[in-house]
């Protein structure tokens, strides 16, 4: 059955921000109407769950949330097509809930021009499971030599306000204090990938009592602390906006915490595997668990909880990062960094900071929908309030349920999920996409998206079979 | 025992029972036909993707001698340099019917991987795995170092060796040297200390690792001190590989002179210890840096002793790895 862009949707007892049940209603791609549970009328009648266009969602308990926006998105496409496309991995976060992601630079070709931006741009129209923002590079090919052509990725079709080097470091210091202050002319901002080369070099893992056991060379803290006590600095200098990407150490949210309380424009994100994981997980030598910045400590985990509960951490962003399986099945040493997010983000942010009763969801709504679109500067349709007149972009979220996470199962093309085996709590019932939905009853909604894109010449012109 | 990775977790029971068998092994060594009838029938792959010409010839030695077939792997002139995976590697020693694997290679948690990710059932014997474990390298050591301070088998090791069933207690031994990139202290630390020895590490800070202080041992940056006011029964002194060591991303100490001055190993040095100890080193020299000639040529030096014991001491863990019961029929010991 296909479900149709124009349908209206009844989502009938949901709790937005997880406050009292509510019925809200769906239509031409905005919140029509919001009321007493039980009260709002049907735009027609209604008999069974499906009349016509109108659908009822029976979601009683349900959390309804604005739809999640990802600052740090990896779709690996242009060039690793066998590890994720644009059209797989947005597929992937509307599964996890998502309507917007921030799809990261480190393309091949590297999305450092506006002709590669306004592609994956493009290729995230396409497809039509989210909003794709392309983050554009900040240096050229991400060398950390020259600045990338910043003003041209902004003017694009694709209007890119985040740059960044992400998987590597912009740490040539007078290389970042340009590019912080050249992207102030467009309210653009630098999201850093904190990690100082010299003091990394052939890193594995977190340095400490696990490295020092297992024999892996170490990524010690203060290689990330040491770039963001600088960054932080020629933020203040410059009088310019700084992003820091993937924070993991206990030191990292202290300066932070320092930095604002100075008032520099920083904001700063972590991981769901960061919430939740730590380096001992390395001891069996699983590449699964070699992530890039690395797992910390439970010391470590515990600050970030804490800095991401009172403010200090602004975000939650995946730092999705899909890899075919050859890159995972070989020695640690060999194996790429990165582990996928999109499908699992949601649930450990409940696990590790609702069910724990550190945050509320009007919290999870903050940090995982309203300030990644402030701080992406796509506020005109992200992260913007469950009211009446609102773009519909929306997520709802079973709290009660409980799934076993299985690599192969997910959305996205590739297993390296780090939560394999375990389960998790809560389960994204249904995202809406301006009104449409990209995923209903927990599964996602192929048809809706196959019949916008299929007029689009995607038809496999020259195949005979 | 179905693998030897790691002296980390090894029981005193355990270790204690390699240690004894590979001294039954070392007394078959001095008969005229050296040859056991042990592992016939049973395939032994030495897969090596370092080169290690002592290494791998001691494991040849020990398969050979428990007459096992033995076939060698190495990553040079096989599909392994032309980047062949260590999955499909694994998966054709599988497929050809390895019984066990005893694996070098400069990827710590390799010889783990081997066991552990599904893609072999052969056993596996760990010879080295980047900076992580070389735990034959630690038995051999501490079965040196039974023999000599507990066993009494005399300076120059021809006595009989009485320590069987004997652990450590008591004894000190300091290793020296680069214990940063060190799988040979990492093994050692371990296994002497579930022996009941003293450990105490002396180096220069930098080639100390972070962590370190979760090791059951001891931390110098002295060596003088630690000869003179610690009185080691054994000094064991680890390589230093010059090229890591100055300039460019190494720095780990300003020369190689300045090192030698304050980490060398020699004659001086070995005139404070007690008139017992020994002196060992797992081997390649470099004489003149962390060791002397005079100290590695000394009647207290057990080096070369410490290559025979090797071959007893892998004997000994191909044995219980392959066999699974006791050496030879001749010992009560059923206990793995």
């Amino acid at each position: 059955m296909s479900t149709p862009t124009s349908a209206t949707y009844v989502l009938r007892g949901v709790r937005p921000y997880g406050t009292d049940p509510v019925d809200v209603v769906l239509a031409d791609g905005v919140i029509a109407a919001i009321g007493a549970s039980g009260t709002v009328e049907v735009p027609e009648a209604v008999t069974g769950d499906v009349t016509g266009d109108v659908i009822e969602v029976r979601a009683e308990g349900h959390v309804l949330l604005p739809g999640l926006v990802d600052l740090h998105t990896h779709l690996r496409e242009p060039g690793r097509e066998d590890a994720e496309t644009v059209f797989s991995g947005t597929r992937a976060a509307a599964a996890g809930g998502f309507t917007a992601v921030h799809a990261m630079a480190n393309t091949t070709p590297t999305q450092d021009t506006a002709g590669v931006v306004e592609q994956v741009y493009r290729l995230g129209q396409e497809a039509g499971w989210v909003d794709v923002h392309p983050v554009g590079a900040v240096t050229v090919g991400l060398g950390g030599e020259k600045l990338a052509e910043l003003g041209a990725m902004a003017d694009s079709a694709a209007r890119v306000r985040v740059f960044s080097d992400d998987g590597k470091c912009v740490h040539d210091p007078v290389l970042m204090r340009r590019a912080l202050e050249y992207v102030k002319a467009f309210d653009g901002v630098v999201a850093q990938h904190a990690q100082e080369p010299r003091l990394t070099e052939g890193a594995q893992m977190n340095e400490g009592v696990v490295s020092a056991q297992i024999g892996l060379t170490g990524w010690p803290a203060v290689a990330e602390e040491s770039i963001i006590a600088r960054d932080v600095l020629l933020a203040e200098h410059v009088g310019s906006r700084l992003h820091v990407c993937h924070l993991s150490t206990a030191g990292s949210v202290e300066i932070i915490r320092w930095a604002k309380g100075r008032g520099i424009d920083v904001t700063a994100e972590v991981t769901p595997h960061h919430l939740v994981l730590t380096d001992d997980l390395a001891r069996d030598y699983d590449p699964v668990f070699k992530v890039n910045p690395p797992l910390r400590t439970a010391k470590d985990v515990e600050a970030v909880r804490a800095g991401l509960a009172d403010g200090t951490i602004d975000i939650v962003a995946t730092d999705h990062a899909p890899h075919p399986v050859e890159d995972k099945d070989c020695e640690w040493s060999s194996a790429a960094f990165g582990m996928t997010g999109l499908e699992t983000a949601l649930s450990v942010v409940q696990q590790t900071m609702v069910d724990t009763g550190r945050m509320t969801w009007a919290d999870v709504a903050r940090v995982l929908s309203e300030n990644p679109a402030r701080i992406g500067r796509i506020t005109e349709s992200q992260g913007r309030p469950i009211a009446v007149g609102e773009p519909a972009n929306l997520t709802l979220v079973d709290p009660s349920a409980a799934r076993t996470i299985d690599g192969r199962s997910q959305v996205t093309a590739s297993d390296n999920t780090p939560f394999a085996g375990m389960e998790l709590p809560g389960r994204v019932v249904a995202t809406f996409l301006r009104g449409r939905a990209t995923v209903l009853d927990g599964a996602v909604v192929d048809g809706a998206v196959v019949d916008g894109a299929a007029t689009d010449g995607k038809t496999l012109e020259g195949v005979t079979r | 025992m179905k693998h030897l990775l790691t002296t980390q977790g090894l029981s005193k029971g355990d270790a204690i029972l390699l240690l004894d068998t590979s001294a039954q092994m070392a007394a078959t060594q001095s008969r005229e036909n050296k040859k056991l009838p042990t592992l016939r029938g049973r395939t032994v792959v030495n897969l090596f993707y370092e080169d290690s010409t002592r290494t791998r010839i001691s494991f040849e030695t020990a398969a050979k001698r428990l007459s096992a077939d033995v076939i060698n792997f190495s990553a040079k002139g096989s599909s392994v340099s032309k980047g062949e995976s260590l999955k499909d590697t694994a998966l054709t020693l599988h497929a050809m019917g390895a019984d066990a694997v005893v694996v070098r290679h400069s990827a710590s948690g390799a010889a783990h991987q081997l066991a552990h990710a599904g893609w072999l059932d052969a056993g596996v014997l760990n010879a080295g795995d980047g900076m992580h474990q070389h735990p034959t390298q630690a038995l051999l050591d501490a079965f040196t170092i039974r023999r000599h301070l507990v066993g009494n088998v005399g300076e120059d090791g021809r006595g009989t060796d009485t320590s069987a069933g004997a652990d450590l207690s008591g004894l000190r031994v300091a290793i020296v040297g680069d214990v940063l990139h060190s799988r040979v202290a990492r093994s050692n630390v371990y296994l002497l200390h579930t022996l009941g020895a003293e450990v105490t590490l002396v180096a220069p800070p930098t080639l100390v690792p972070v962590g370190v202080e979760t090791w059951p041992c001891r931390v110098s940056y002295h060596l003088d001190e630690t000869l003179e006011q610690w009185q080691p029964d054994a000094v064991m002194m680890l390589r230093v590989q010059r090229e890591r060591m100055s300039g460019g991303s190494g720095s780990f100490f300003p020369s190689p002179m300045e090192y030698s001055r304050k980490f060398g190993f020699d004659a001086r040095r070995l005139a404070v210890l007690p008139d017992h100890s020994i002196v060992m080193h797992p081997g390649p020299m470099n004489r003149g840096l962390e060791i002397s000639a005079a100290a590695a040529d000394h009647p207290r030096s057990v080096i070369v002793e410490q290559v025979a014991n090797g071959v007893a001491v892998r004997m000994a863990a191909l044995y219980l790895l392959l066999a699974g019961t006791d050496a030879a029929g001749t010992d009560e010991r059923n206990t793995l």
